[in-house]
């Protein structure tokens, strides 16, 4: 394992840097009525979804209707989620002064509170991308997805619980807000987490009187067909999210950093830990909307305050960049990625997969710091 | 019967917000018709005409949450611009007792406003539009005052002739005085309207004073007008006698202000001098005149208003000045990606510390970690 600090000398990685913002620079400059076109369409698509299938579902005794209104609430809850809530929760169209568009006051069809997710992931996660103890998507801290993080018996479970995280996704993430482990540990206080657990508690039993009460209801006779009806399409999304965000920055050869590693961060630095602890997935299009274009999870880490539809359109310069500075750049088909992922969770399971050899110190660090002094 | 309606319509309503969480029933309604929305205000243009070279009049049909205005108070008009919303103020000229819930406003296409060019040149039958529910305290006392001044330059017309529509609506008792400045005849808005008024209210004189041409020339009560029932025209920017022409009664009456800096100071100045100040009400309608720092020198004072802390800007972003007054507000990165620290800035203008573009948008969410104030800011934080 290379040391983050290794890949490039000082000087290189500030030209990397310097690349990355220009792309970064002109993609802001172009920013317009296009961008909020694109993203209106997809909320009307998704409202019209959201409301067809709804509406079948009021028919859900014939079973063709109530597989299409399951369809159809399950695209409509992946695109609310993903290719909208995701990503104007980033940020990404607050440009647009849209109060609609707006990161601080958007919500989404998700039992996880906005504001609890935006400072997990938008704050930790994207500052902290892959640093062991800080990153705390590695893992979600119930999993061992990196063979840094020492091994215990209660890994042992490790398929088991990836599996019942795939299927309680949206109940993990909102879970993931309250920081369980450390409060574990003692670093968390449940004071703090008195605010987060009153924001669940309001945002979730709303989530739960609609799909699970008030629709079935309303559907009267049909209530449990309904019900199940709502709670699969709940169920479709959480593990389609689920693979698009695991295969993110977990398939193989994606790397994880040290605290130690990391300090004293310079810009360009940063960019190259987002693309080396990042992984896209290859597809058409419509694959790259449903995954709210986290198939282009390298630039999205790289820029995730702009508009994921502008990802596909940088691709090709970013992995250009990546090619001459001699960087990675992992991507791969779904099935490959995921079962690269599968394979680590399991193999990650057993004491035996060790931790590679240990980082070598940050030479770049040291050259820096014997160049200032 | 008819009572229980309202409360079943809001029972059906509360359950179809319930049914549509989170994204409530605004977001979906307005995907059918953007004026169907209940919460949100907007406005449908019914007419767009354009009495003058370069200014538009519409009449606005506003959504269901309207709930009236007071004459001389201002709307915050919202227009999407290349995919970015912008608000900016403007005050009805309708009275404020419209049959139809309509509203009137004149817009001026000023050379230098995005907004007000846009509309100008696009605002047509059908164009819709955010509104805010009004705002500002530039209203008339009630009971009214028996007499009543009106003073206005160019598009400050528009709140005092919301005020005279209202008066004459109300069959108002007493003398009004309408005192009204444009460069030229050409450039009066309202010219006919207010021959209209002045027709049917008999207690009303209406005054055009015209900046184009000399002041020397003083009063003379025919050019630029046709009809007889036109009052007298006055020449050059506002002096004394202007005003004991329109309403020699002044010292008896309270004033209403609205106009462009120069008049607004020259008739602010004069009753000053005469001791009138507490008879004379003000808008303003030009916005005052921004002064750009250079990166290295910080001025004006940043307010955080949730705190109700002042302190001078030392020309570091707004959070650090924010932790140096000894506040926290919430962020995270501090390098402008997560927007976990986005707050509303109400006034005042920042620079971008990432792209160097200055912002002076009212209202305006920004990020404190890369946001430098210029000048008077005041933060919702």
């Amino acid at each position: 394992m290379t040391g983050l600090q290794d890949r490039l000398t000082p000087a290189q990685v500030e030209e990397f840097g310097r690349e990355l913002d220009e792309i970064r620079q002109r993609i802001v400059a172009d920013l317009g009525a296009e961008d909020v076109d694109y993203i209106h369409n997809i909320i009307k698509t998704q409202r019209g979804l959201e409301i067809l299938g709804r509406g079948l579902l009021f028919a859900g005794f014939f079973p063709p209707a109530w597989i299409a209104g399951v369809g159809a609430l399950s695209l409509s809850k992946i695109l609310d989620n993903m290719e909208i809530g995701h990503n104007v929760m980033h940020g990404q169209y607050d440009w647009t002064r849209d109060p609609a568009l707006s990161s601080q006051k958007f919500e989404w069809d998700n039992v996880a509170p906005a504001e609890n997710w935006r400072h997990s992931h938008n704050y930790i996660h994207h500052t902290y991308t892959n640093i062991l103890d800080k990153d705390r998507d590695i893992g979600y801290g119930i999993l061992r997805i990196d063979p840094a993080q020492k091994w215990h018996p209660y890994y042992l479970g490790n398929p088991v619980y990836a599996t019942l995280l795939a299927i309680l996704f949206e109940w993990g993430v909102m879970l993931h807000d309250l920081e369980v482990e450390r409060v574990v540990k003692g670093e968390r206080s449940f004071e703090e987490n008195k605010p987060v657990l009153a924001k669940i508690w309001r945002k979730a039993s709303r989530q739960i009187g609609k799909d699970y009460l008030l629709f079935p209801l309303l559907t009267g006779p049909m209530a449990p067909l309904t019900l199940l009806g709502n709670a699969t399409a709940n169920l479709t999304r959480n593990l389609w999210a689920f693979a698009i965000i695991f295969c993110g920055h977990f398939p193989a050869d994606v790397e994880s950093f040290t605290e130690e590693e990391t300090e004293q961060e310079t810009r360009g630095q940063w960019y190259l830990r987002q693309i080396l602890g990042s992984a896209n997935i290859t597809g058409g299009k419509l694959f790259h909307i449903m995954s709210g274009n986290l198939s282009h999870q390298i630039e999205h880490h790289l820029f995730p305050d702009i508009p994921a539809r502008r990802y596909p359109q940088i691709a090709g310069e970013v992995r250009a960049i990546c090619e001459k500075y001699g960087l990675p750049y992992n991507t791969g088909p779904l099935h490959k990625q995921l079962f690269s992922v599968a394979k680590k969770i399991v193999k990650l399971a057993l004491p035996g997969s060790a931790p590679a050899a240990p980082s070598p110190a940050p030479t770049t660090l040291k050259r820096e710091k014997a160049v200032a002094a | 019967m008819t009572a229980l309606v309202p409360r079943r319509a809001r029972k059906l309503a509360s359950l179809a917000e319930a049914l549509l969480t989170p994204h409530g029933m605004d977001r979906y309604l307005e995907l059918i018709d953007p004026m169907l929305v209940r919460r949100e205000i907007r406005g449908s243009v019914t007419e767009a005409r354009r009495q003058t070279a370069d200014t538009v009049t519409l009449t606005i049909r506003p959504s269901r949450a309207w709930r009236g205005f007071t004459a001389g108070q201002y709307v915050r008009v919202t227009v999407d611009i290349d995919g970015v919303r912008r608000t900016r103020c403007y005050s009805p000229a309708c009275s404020q007792h419209n049959q139809d819930g309509s509203l009137e406003l004149t817009i001026k296409a000023d050379p230098n406003g995005l907004v007000s060019r846009h509309l100008f040149r696009t605002a047509a039958r059908g164009t819709v539009i955010g509104l805010s529910q009004p705002d500002g305290g530039f209203t008339m006392p009630s009971p009214r005052p028996e007499r009543i001044l009106l003073v206005s330059g160019g598009s400050g017309i528009t709140p005092v002739l919301s005020m005279l529509r209202t008066l004459v609506d109300e069959r108002h008792q007493g003398p009004i005085s309408f005192l009204h400045y444009a460069n030229t005849a050409d450039d009066v808005l309202y010219r006919r309207e207010l021959a209209d008024l002045q027709r049917r209210h008999p207690g009303l004189d209406v005054v055009f004073g015209y900046t184009a041409s000399s002041s020397e020339s003083s009063s003379d009560s025919s050019s630029g007008s046709s009809s007889k029932n036109e009052g007298t025209d006055v020449h050059g920017f506002f002096t004394r006698e202007h005003l004991t022409e329109a309403a020699p009664w002044y010292r008896d009456a309270q004033t209403f202000l609205c106009g462009p800096k120069p008049l607004m100071d020259s008739v602010r100045a004069l009753f000053g001098t005469e001791g009138l100040s507490e008879q004379l009400h003000t808008e303003e309608f030009t916005p005052p005149a921004l002064t750009f720092d250079s990166p290295e020198t910080a001025e004006g004072n940043v307010r955080f208003a949730h705190s109700g802390k002042e302190v001078a800007n030392s020309g570091k972003p707004l959070l650090e000045q924010a932790e140096d007054a000894g506040l926290s507000p919430e962020h995270g990165c501090r390098m402008g990606i997560c927007f976990s620290c986005t707050k509303v800035k109400t006034s005042g203008c920042v620079r971008n510390a990432k792209s160097g573009e200055l912002s002076d948008e009212e209202n305006e969410e920004i990020q404190l970690c890369i946001s430098v104030p210029v000048g008077d800011v005041e933060i919702n934080a």
